[in-house]
């Protein structure tokens, strides 16, 4: 029997990161009283009307150039018809047959080392459109409290093609959506604060047969939610197929706590939105010039930044696209290198990626919230490549750079006396001592014990408190006892 | 005074020889007189009145008014005031009082002086041509207490030919200035789209809506469009266009003016007295050496089943703000949330605005959006164009506002259908976005005024006013006031 294969779409709805509301001039600030941030439009007051938020449209053309999509020359605002205590105006401006952006794809890298693989994901398109309040349904003993304080900020619904085939590749999607809005600056990505929420589309069939009814987890805001969530939709739906059941078109939502997805409507209780123009407002219509102007203001796109560290640091495809995960990270290295040198460009990188990330993860810190700065670490990188230390001090001289015990990795070498040995009269003397006290080893090692060598290179290490150059002590001692 | 023009009461308060709170008492004492009868007035607050009628004889004395500083003025419950209870006629609205202005009050009260009177009846949310579907009652005609005054605007017109306000604000939607103008003996004027903000006037229909004066003449309507008129950045229909003055035009010679009949307004449908009137207005229009040319829109008879579609579409949403849950009534009584939304609607609402969300909402519906309201748009350019190519032929276009005069209340109100064909000559003005205006030419064999209706192209409203203005400088019906009323 053949395998399943698995189908999913993504939308997200990303908040876009301006200071006031899509249509009204309130602002979209975090977390204050309920209500304090509505203006008369978002309570939609009778008589009031839309005024668009430039800010919200540069945010989308931006997008639209990242992901090189069509920037719509002409998009029309359509109202999307519904009632809901949270939705004021009974219905939401959003969007409908003309989108803003139109078209663009997304790059991601799927899977780590060398099982990992590129892949492109197609969009459909992305609009512009308003969120709505929040109902707390808590604390009101058996009513219903609302808040509009969210009412009218402006998202940006990013649509995917369904051209994804597991979970990984929907995560890794997420995940390299999620570091492009940040990296173009149009949404924060705060996926806690609602910031940036998935919704996926999944179904299951046989290649080569027809796709198979989709059901829609609905408010994904963590990428392991996102993961878990189609992991067991994808299970539920091929057994229930292989069962000899049927999928029904549904809205399902997704409980972190029991893991498993259940239905909140069906097809049936389908809204008819009875979306038309607004006419309220008029068609959106973008020059050439505005484009042109957004273009010229765009930071470098991740893509091009990561060819570019491939070609000008000679890194490795996997390093690259690790170092332009995101914005910060990539800056993080640029700095780094710049402070030790193009010709450390690799170790800066393996820095960066290995031994800081670790660091950082073990404590849960961000890049952004490191004790060791990018130009402190390229000091570090720089005093390995010429020598004044080894990997092993290196990595001492980082706990003292991470504990604060000097502003910079000179400050550290020259207060705690760590600088490498590489006066090789020096080295030969403490050589010297070791062969004659392990007479041993010396012995063993011309019986053809290699072991006993790194044995010997070990006590000269210790002699020296590890500040020895590892290669002038190898080498002298490989000489001496071939001698 | 109570039936001077507003240029005349402007000249007496600068001369001071009446002061703005003498004459917003006056009309103040009128309406405490007469309006339980008339029913024109749905909200007073005379403290507030008297308190801007004070900030404009100030404003006088300091001399800083303007030409409409001190006038009084009755405002359509359909702007939010702040303050002020707005109701749009509605059960719904009752007990809403308003947090903000309009930018209509705004220029009106705040930038030209006026002094509010109250605010006026209207058919509930606009949606009617008699004013019988406002939830506080009838307006009454002042020419004949058993008629209807047109509407939307019936308070406006009632309040303005009673003389309890020497001029007052409207809105029309497709024609509810204009035929309560007819039918009231007044002069009104619906500018083009985009002319007047609609920021704070409660939504009927937004592509269609637009708010305009009512008054006793083109040259109080001139002096009123300069104070309301202008680009307003709350308002993305508004149009960025410079200020204009519309009493520049009033004057010139209408010697060589070209007048466009379209034949489809001149054939059947159209009352025999009526029609007389009008066509011995197009004679009068002839001796002030004006010519008279044929021309036609051959849509006009698709632009009551159009204007059907995508007015009850428009206001199917935008009457869904009104769920009883942030403001406005709700039922006292329900089981759950849809419950509460089903019993609020079924209450707060009259029969005509249920029975337009109902169309609108089945025009709107999965299905039948092709087939209803993108057809009603295509009709709704084939109608534009129409105009477009009449106004190559002529620079005003003349015929009746309405088919008929006043009716009797009570008399349309049963037919739906025979209700919305008294809008029959203004709907295409709106659904075409054009500035239109109503006039008196005449009166019927029952002493009911008659109106006639002057269209303009685009923006030509300073030549439409004076169009009207020369018309008013050789005719007196304009002047005729109701008797039985002092």
């Amino acid at each position: 029997m053949s395998q399943w294969e698995v189908v999913i779409g993504i939308e997200t709805h990303a908040q876009l990161a301006t200071v006031s509301k899509i249509f009204s001039g309130a602002s979209t600030a975090f977390g204050a009283a309920p209500n304090t941030q509505a203006a008369p439009v978002d309570l939609a007051l009778p008589g009031v009307l839309p005024v668009l938020n430039k800010g919200a449209v540069e945010c989308a053309i931006r997008f639209g150039l990242a992901v090189d999509a069509q920037v719509a020359r002409k998009s029309v605002f359509a109202r999307k018809n519904y009632f809901y205590p949270d939705l004021p105006k009974g219905y939401q401006i959003s969007q409908f047959e003309l989108p803003v952006v139109q078209g663009g794809h997304v790059t991601i890298v799927v899977g780590q080392g060398e099982k990992s693989y590129e892949k492109r994901v197609n969009l459909t398109r992305a609009h512009l459109e308003e969120d709505a309040g929040k109902s707390l349904h808590e604390d009101f003993h058996g009513k219903t409290g609302i808040d509009l304080n969210r009412a009218g900020t402006p998202l940006l619904e990013i649509v995917t093609e369904p051209d994804m085939r597991s979970a990984d590749e929907a995560v890794a999607y997420a995940k390299a959506l999620h570091a492009l809005v940040r990296w173009i600056g149009i949404c924060d990505g705060n996926m806690q604060e609602g910031s940036f929420r998935c919704d996926a589309n999944v179904s299951v069939h046989k290649p080569g047969t027809p796709f198979g009814t989709r059901r829609e987890i609905k408010n994904l805001n963590s990428f392991r939610f996102l993961k878990e969530a189609i992991e067991y939709e994808v299970r539920w739906q091929i057994e229930t197929l292989e069962d000899g059941g049927s999928i029904q078109q549904a809205t399902v939502l997704f409980d972190p706590a029991t893991g498993e997805t259940r239905a909140m409507r069906s097809k049936e209780d389908a809204h008819d939105y009875r979306y038309f123009p607004d006419p309220d407002l008029l068609p959106l219509v973008i020059g050439e010039d505005w484009v042109e102007r957004t273009r010229a203001a765009l930071p470098e796109l991740p893509e091009a930044k990561k060819q570019r560290f491939m070609a000008d640091y000679g890194l490795s495809a996997y390093d690259a696209t690790g170092l332009t995960a995101s914005l910060e990270t990539a800056d993080y290295y640029e700095a780094c290198v710049a402070a030790a040198g193009q010709a450390s460009a690799k170790p800066c990188a393996n820095w960066v990626m290995v031994d800081l990330a670790a660091r950082l993860n073990k404590e849960g810190l961000e890049l952004g919230q490191s004790p060791v700065s990018a130009v402190q670490l390229g000091g570090l990188v720089a005093r390995i490549a010429d020598n004044t230390i080894s990997n092993a001090i290196a990595k001492k001289v980082f706990e003292a750079l991470w504990a604060g015990e000097g502003s910079t990795a000179d400050e550290i070498i020259e207060k705690q006396g760590l600088k490498q040995i590489t006066d090789s009269g020096a080295i030969e003397k403490l050589v010297d001592e070791v062969l004659a006290a392990n007479a041993a080893n010396v012995a063993e090692f011309k019986a053809g014990k290699e072991k006993a060598f790194n044995a010997l290179v070990g006590q000269v290490m210790k002699a020296a408190k590890g500040k020895a150059n590892p290669q002038q002590v190898n080498d002298l001692l490989r000489a001496k006892l071939a001698g | 005074m109570i039936h001077a023009s507003l240029k005349e009461l402007a000249a007496a308060l600068a001369a001071k020889s009446i002061s703005s709170v003498e004459l917003t008492r006056l009309y103040l004492d009128r309406i405490a007189r007469l309006n339980p009868s008339l029913n024109a007035f749905v909200t007073l607050d005379e403290d507030r009145s008297l308190a801007a009628a004070r900030a404009a004889d100030a404003r006088i004395a300091a001399g800083q008014a303007g030409p409409l500083t001190g006038i009084p003025i009755a405002q359509k419950d359909i702007f939010c005031a702040q303050g002020w209870r707005t109701t749009c006629g509605s059960k719904m609205l009752e007990n809403f009082i308003s947090p903000y202005d309009a930018t209509v009050i705004v220029k009106l009260e705040q930038e030209a002086g006026m002094v509010s009177l109250g605010k006026v009846n209207m058919d509930e949310f606009a949606m009617g041509s008699s004013n019988e579907t406002s939830w506080f009652g009838p307006v009454r005609n002042p020419w004949d207490q058993t008629r209807v005054p047109g509407g939307s605007s019936g308070g406006s017109a009632a309040a303005v030919a009673a003389a309890l306000a020497p001029v007052a604000t409207g809105t029309d939607t497709g024609g509810s200035i204009r035929q309560p103008a007819a039918l009231c003996n007044l002069t009104g004027l619906k500018p083009t789209y985009g002319v007047v903000s609609r920021y704070g006037m409660i939504a009927f229909a937004s592509s269609l809506d637009q708010a305009g004066p009512m008054a006793r003449s083109a040259e109080d309507c001139a002096l009123m469009l300069s104070a309301m008129a202008g680009f307003d950045e709350k308002d993305s229909t508004s149009l960025e266009r410079p200020a204009e003055d519309y009493s520049r035009c009033l004057g010139q010679p209408l010697k060589g003016l070209k007048i466009g009949l379209p034949k489809e307004f001149f054939g059947e449908g159209c009352g025999a007295e009526v029609m007389a009137a009008v066509q011995a207005a197009i004679g009068e229009y002839q001796r002030l050496g004006a010519e008279v040319v044929e021309v036609s829109l051959p849509n006009s008879h698709l632009s009551v089943p159009a204007y059907y579609v995508i007015a009850p579409a428009e206001a199917s949403s935008n009457l869904s703000r009104f769920d009883g849950v942030r403001y406005g009534y709700r039922a006292p009584e329900y089981s759950d949330l849809n419950d509460m939304y089903s019993k609020t609607r079924a209450q707060g609402f009259g029969a005509e605005v249920k029975r337009r969300i109902l169309i609108g909402t089945y025009v709107l519906s999965h299905g039948y959006y092709d087939a209803y309201y993108l057809q009603a748009q295509r009709i709704r350019r084939l109608i534009a164009n129409d105009f477009v190519e009449a106004f190559k032929e002529c620079d005003v276009i003349l015929g009746p506002t309405s088919p008929s005069t006043a009716f009797k209340r009570g008399e349309k109100a049963a037919d739906p259908v025979q209700m919305y064909l008294s809008d029959i000559y203004t709907i295409a003005v709106n659904l075409a976005g054009l500035p239109g205006m109503s006039l008196p030419c005449g009166f019927d064999g029952q002493g009911l005024p008659i109106g006639m209706q002057l269209i303009g192209n685009y923006f030509d409203e300073a030549r439409l006013l004076n169009v009207a203005h020369g018309y008013q400088q050789a005719t007196d019906w304009h002047r005729r006031t109701p008797a039985g009323l002092e």
